[in-house]
């Protein structure tokens, strides 16, 4: 249907969904930083080869954790509508969408930040207990700060994954930039907003890993 | 002083530490050489408390190392500073930061204008000076190796440990990581224990050695006793000495010269003496620390024997009969 938009409302739409983005991209990665620091942390501790060894612990955490992995974000979308509607208030919009993709982010931050943090050198950490670190200052001195630019780049590949998925949630209610393409690009068949919406996203997601490879070096 | 009582270890099934006793004295740099498996490394981490032994003690100062009493054994790890054959630097932080992470540990802020005097004279001591501020990915092996060291006495420990320490250095910086090792143990009195396979290293710089093999201690001893003739298979082996191809006519005798024995001519004057001629089968002539240490097999006929030894005996030369 060309004749909906007139050629100047383009990037007063578009800016609109690319803010909605932003905001649905960058909540749900801070929440799941956040959230998912901790099931790191605690994977790290009971690794086979980390500071306090727990079989039980490990295997129960990591069996949770793939199980929230292998669910397609689809229908983890729906699934979550009555849990969503509890801690938002309402299913739809673009805040309503922070809690499906939160929930699916934390799982895979989770392992991205364990894989980081028993990435460091086992002989570091052996140095540090030498001196008679405890295992709260190892976690701390050692694998975490040791850690830091990893887990950088983790977080990096999760914002890039957060836009995909955050385009697919807008097509559910959600807004953004992928709701855009799809309702004016791809179902009203006006190519050349479908056009400015992957170009968006593709600046997008170049400019975020731009600056993870900048911090990365400057941190490591 | 410490001490180390019929300690034993096993791994899952296999003993890696069978029955080990060995004391070492305060102020001497003491080697443990032999093997890779021979179990050294897990007994100075055994040491160290880095991990425990099933039976047996291990004392550091009259005070029983025990894993499970935390508390008394990070006490004890102060007071034993630890290096490795991977320098084990944080790849992130510089050489002050590196250093002073020890005293992080402890409480003390390495900031302060006491620590910040103390960690420039450790770098100082080490030679690193003018890398204050590097990261450890822009040093050489050898500097890293440096930076260890003085993160290691950061804490003003009395001991020493060295686990495979320059291992992974070529042979000139290892010369001159053990010079320091030397250095640190004249000046500052620390009692040095290094663990190693390298020949070199317990020549080089240890006063006293214990030799392992398959999770025993063979032999214990000054080095230059322990290794210019060797009696243990072992230890010949671990040498690569082909000391038993020697003839089988006649008899060999072997001459024994103990840092002062080499400066005078005894095979040319026995020689002279007994106007008898020898076949010299087999010598050797190697430096321990400052002094040259060596042994010579002489093959003779049964006959020229008897005077031989009385002769060497008016020498005071130390002399066996190698069948």
């Amino acid at each position: 249907m060309p004749g909906i938009l007139s050629t100047a409302g383009y990037s007063e739409i578009l800016l609109k969904a690319f803010k909605e983005t932003l905001y649905m991209t960058f909540m749900s990665t801070i929440f799941s930083v956040i959230l998912g620091f901790i099931p790191g942390i605690v994977l790290t501790l009971t690794a086979p080869d980390g500071l306090k060894p727990n079989k039980i612990i490990y295997e129960v955490l990591s069996f949770i954790i793939n199980v929230f992995r292998s669910f397609p974000f689809i229908i983890l979308l729906v699934i979550l509508i009555p849990f969503t509607r509890v801690i938002v208030g309402t299913s739809i919009g673009t805040t309503a969408m922070i809690v499906p993709l939160t929930i699916s982010a934390i799982p895979f931050i989770a392992r991205v930040f364990e894989t980081s943090l028993r990435g460091t050198n086992p002989g570091v950490v052996e140095a540090a207990r030498s001196f008679g670190a405890s295992n709260l200052q190892i976690l701390i001195h050692v694998y975490v700060k040791e850690s830091i630019p990893r887990m950088l780049n983790g977080i990096v590949l999760l914002i890039i994954s957060l836009i995909g998925y955050s385009a697919m949630a807008g097509t559910v209610g959600g807004g953004g930039v992928g709701d855009i393409a799809i309702r004016y690009g791809y179902q009203a068949r006006n190519y050349e907003i479908l056009f400015y919406c992957s170009i968006i996203l593709i600046i997008f997601v170049q400019v975020i890993q731009m600056i993870g490879n900048y911090m990365y070096k400057k941190m490591s | 002083m410490i001490q180390i009582k019929n300690v034993k270890k096993s791994f899952k099934n296999t003993e890696v530490l069978k029955d080990i006793s060995i004391e070492i004295e305060k102020g001497e740099i003491f080697g443990i050489i032999g093997q890779s498996g021979a179990g050294k490394s897990t007994l100075l981490r055994c040491v160290n408390g880095l991990e425990s032994y099933d039976d047996g003690q291990i004392l550091v100062e009259g005070q029983k190392v025990d894993i499970k009493d935390k508390q008394s054994l990070r006490l004890l790890q102060k007071r034993m500073g630890m290096i490795f054959q991977g320098f084990n630097l944080l790849e992130r932080l510089d050489v002050y930061q590196n250093v002073a992470l020890p005293m992080k540990f402890w409480g003390i802020n390495p900031r302060s204008a006491e620590s910040k005097e103390k960690i420039l004279k450790l770098l100082k001591l080490v030679g690193l000076e003018n890398k204050v501020h590097a990261k450890p990915r822009e040093l050489s092996g050898g500097q890293k190796q440096r930076v260890a060291i003085a993160r290691a006495l950061v804490l003003d420990p009395e001991f020493l440990l060295c686990d495979e320490a320059t291992s992974a250095l070529d042979p000139e910086i290892t010369r001159e990581i053990l010079a320091l090792l030397q250095k640190i143990n004249k000046e500052l009195g620390i009692t040095i224990v290094v663990v190693t396979h390298q020949m070199e290293v317990v020549k080089q710089i240890c006063q006293r050695v214990a030799f392992l093999s398959g999770g025993r201690v063979l032999a214990v001893g000054r080095p230059e006793k322990l290794f210019i003739w060797p009696e243990e298979r072992e230890i010949r082996d671990f040498l690569r000495e082909e000391s038993d191809k020697l003839p089988t006519n006649g008899v060999n005798l072997k001459l024994f010269f103990f840092g002062e024995g080499n400066q005078r001519p005894i095979v040319t004057q026995m020689a002279q003496e007994l106007h008898t001629d020898f076949n010299i089968c087999w010598a050797k002539l190697e430096d321990f620390r400052e002094d040259v240490y060596g042994s010579l097999v002489l093959n003779m006929e049964e006959k020229d024997l008897e005077r031989a030894c009385a002769f060497l005996d008016s020498k005071n030369v130390t002399w066996e009969v190698v069948r």
